[in-house]
């Protein structure tokens, strides 16, 4: 069997909850006839037609808000933010209308929305940022970030049957970059549930989205000098598998935690801060962590990758973690 | 549909009476719901002097004409996103009095159950979808709603409100547009109390008319006297029936004051007197009173007994609030996520 990008297997998510259930629809910018910004839709307005791939206005804060108004009535709407950027002008709809439906009079909002996001795609400060932190800091919604062509089919369909607000942050980079073989049958990945994608005894990387597969590279370099690294995908940042880690952290006694947004308020700071709390006498260091410089996302080459994580750099926070 | 009147909002005369197709229940129970409508938030305000509220109380005295009017020509499975001066419109859904007041005392038969205070609820039960604080952040909403509507071939309507200062804000330009270009069946009425908090229309906007911002989203707008029930009905009911039929949005301006400061710790000072002087003198109980007496669609039995029923339902409304138990702390974990099918 052919193997699946990761666009690939998020179209192929969405379509298979489109046939699985009529209530499922999905709207946003140039998402019908032209398949969208990155053609993740592409096709699927010709087999489900304009009622249930429906292109709406240039209008973010319309389109989560009808999205909401649609899934409060029944429906299980798909919104798709062409940049996850752009979430900034539905913030409002997001955090304080979605978000809180259900604890203040019960209504059930089965929504996804999803959100392309991140960087070293030369895309400059608006088109290439990680704003995971802006929603984690939400209770009532959830938010997910896949790094595998596996997960990123089973997190958009559990997140289309779960009856709350589901962010979805698929990852630019990964969009084309990454594939594997699926399976024909049906399947989900649970919200919630973190994933080991490499055993490793000397120390963990916590990582999530595109630094997973930065931190497998570290790894491989680590490998070769003696270390043995754990990378610890968390798949769900909201809510996260604390046991998952303080498992990893109990196992290797060290944590690196690797994020591609800017380090400052990052939502790898929470992990930190989880395992000093819970975790403090597993530990032989402290809990380091490694992401993206504090500024916004630079355009010219240079600039980026100096500003992001890459494999050597997680390799050497690593080695300076395993000094200490 | 009319055309919109600039220099005339739409009232109502003897003569259009017939056109609303309105029973002899229909006329009293308006007057029922404004009264009751205005009777609560009376007594409200006088909790409010007692100390006995916590939050603010944003009081809809002068509005209970728009949300009643508006709402009484709602059918049974059309959905309403109130505001926070819609009192009316929540009763003519069929929100009990004691769990309104309940709401207002942070109790646990309150609405929301105490998560959330004054008239920020909502009650899918009801067809009702609870509003925020934001303004205007309700109508690309009621354009979901619409659309779901529209989806699942239910043939319900959306009817949804913003004040003058919140049609100023970027949803309520995106939520109208949304519904427009996709002839959603939704209904827009602006509230036009002339004041956002202590700011005058004038402050607010150069457009001499609010509705005029309708011609932009290529919907037709309509001009409606605010104090007038009947006038709001008739304009409203034509609205929703245009929607039914496929028509897409319609925006309405209903003009009218706000008789009290924004919420009760405001004087309102920064009102000129002799326009509340003005006001007052078309306040939409009295106003609509003279109407039912001049045209004799009421005897004085018929008014007393609901006047009586109105006083006996709130006394017995707050009584119930106020012995309600509050909720228990811990009660505040639950709800945050719906349970996963």
């Amino acid at each position: 069997m052919a193997e699946t990008t990761y666009l690939e297997a998020i179209k192929q998510g969405l379509r298979e909850e489109l046939l699985r259930d009529e209530r499922v629809f999905l709207l946003g910018e140039d998402i019908g006839v032209y398949g969208g910004a990155f053609k993740v839709t592409k096709g699927l307005v010709e087999e489900f037609g304009e009622e249930r791939i429906i292109d709406t206005p240039l209008s973010e804060s319309a389109i989560i808000g009808a999205a909401m108004g649609a899934a409060v009535m029944g429906m299980r709407p798909v919104a798709e933010i062409q940049f996850s950027d752009f979430s900034t002008n539905a913030f409002t709809q997001i955090v304080n209308n979605v978000a809180k439906a259900h604890y203040r009079y019960g209504a059930v909002v089965p929504l996804t929305i999803r959100c392309p996001s991140g960087g070293n795609v030369h895309g400059g400060p608006y088109h290439s940022q990680n704003p995971e932190a802006w929603f984690t800091q939400v209770p009532g919604l959830k938010v997910v970030a896949p790094s595998t062509a596996y997960d990123a089919k089973g997190l958009i369909k559990a997140a289309i049957r779960d009856n709350n607000p589901v962010i979805f942050f698929e990852h630019k980079y990964l969009y084309r970059r990454i594939k594997e073989t699926l399976p024909n049958e049906d399947f989900i990945v649970p919200i919630g549930k973190a994933k080991v994608q490499r055993e490793g005894q000397d120390m963990s990387i916590i990582t999530y989205g595109a630094m997973v597969h930065y931190s497998l590279e570290a790894a491989q370099i680590l490998e070769k000098e003696g270390i043995s690294v754990e990378v610890v995908d968390l798949r769900s940042l909201l809510p996260f598998d604390k046991d998952r880690i303080l498992e990893s952290v109990k196992k290797t006694s060290r944590v690196l935690v690797a994020y591609e947004a800017p380090l400052t308020g990052g939502f790898g700071g929470e992990i930190a801060a989880v395992i000093a709390d819970e975790g403090f006498e597993f530990l032989d260091a402290p809990v380091r962590r490694i992401a993206s410089l504090d500024t916004p996302v630079p355009f010219s080459p240079p600039l980026e990758e100096f500003y992001m994580p890459n494999p050597e750099k997680i390799a050497e926070a690593a080695r300076n973690l395993m000094a200490y | 549909m009319p055309k919109s009147k600039k220099e005339n909002p739409i009232t109502f005369r003897k003569d259009d009476i017939p056109s609303l197709e309105f029973s002899h229940e229909d006329f009293l129970n308006l007057y029922y719901f404004m009264k009751l409508s205005r009777e609560i938030e009376l007594r409200v305000i006088n909790l409010y002097r007692q100390g006995k509220i916590l939050g603010g109380v944003y009081s809809g005295i002068g509005h209970e004409a728009i949300s009643v009017g508006s709402t009484f020509v709602l059918g049974e499975e059309d959905i309403l996103l109130p505001m926070h001066r819609d009192m009316g419109a929540h009763l003519v859904k069929g929100q009990t009095v004691e769990r309104i007041l309940a709401q207002y005392l942070g109790k646990e038969a309150g609405v929301t159950r105490g998560r959330d205070g004054n008239m920020h609820h909502g009650d899918l039960s009801r067809g009702i979808v609870g509003m925020i604080s934001h303004l205007a952040a309700m109508i690309p909403v009621a354009a979901g709603v619409a659309l779901a509507s529209k989806l699942q071939k239910k043939n319900r309507v959306a009817l949804t409100f913003v004040g003058d200062g919140g049609s100023n804000v970027g949803d309520f330009h995106e939520g109208l547009n949304f519904a427009g270009a996709l002839k959603l069946p939704m209904v827009l009425v602006i509230e036009n109390n002339q004041f956002a908090y202590s700011t005058p229309i004038s402050k607010q906007t150069a457009a001499k008319n609010l509705v005029d911002r309708a011609a932009g989203y290529g919907i037709p707008g309509v001009i409606v006297d605010g104090n007038d029930v009947l006038a709001v009905a008739k304009v409203c009911r034509e609205a929703v029936e245009r929607a039914r039929a496929g028509r897409g949005p319609t925006l309405i301006e209903a003009k009218t004051m706000r008789m009290r400061g924004h919420s009760e710790h405001d004087d309102h000072a920064y009102v000129p007197p002799e326009l509340l002087e003005t006001w007052k003198g078309r306040d939409p109980i009295q106003q609509y009173e003279r109407f039912l007496t001049e045209n004799t669609l009421w005897t004085s039995d018929e008014r007393e007994e609901i006047e009586a029923r109105v006083k006996k339902e709130v006394d017995d409304g707050v009584d119930f609030a106020e012995k309600s138990p509050f909720p228990r702390g811990e009660q505040a974990l639950e709800d945050v996520y719906a349970p996963v099918e």
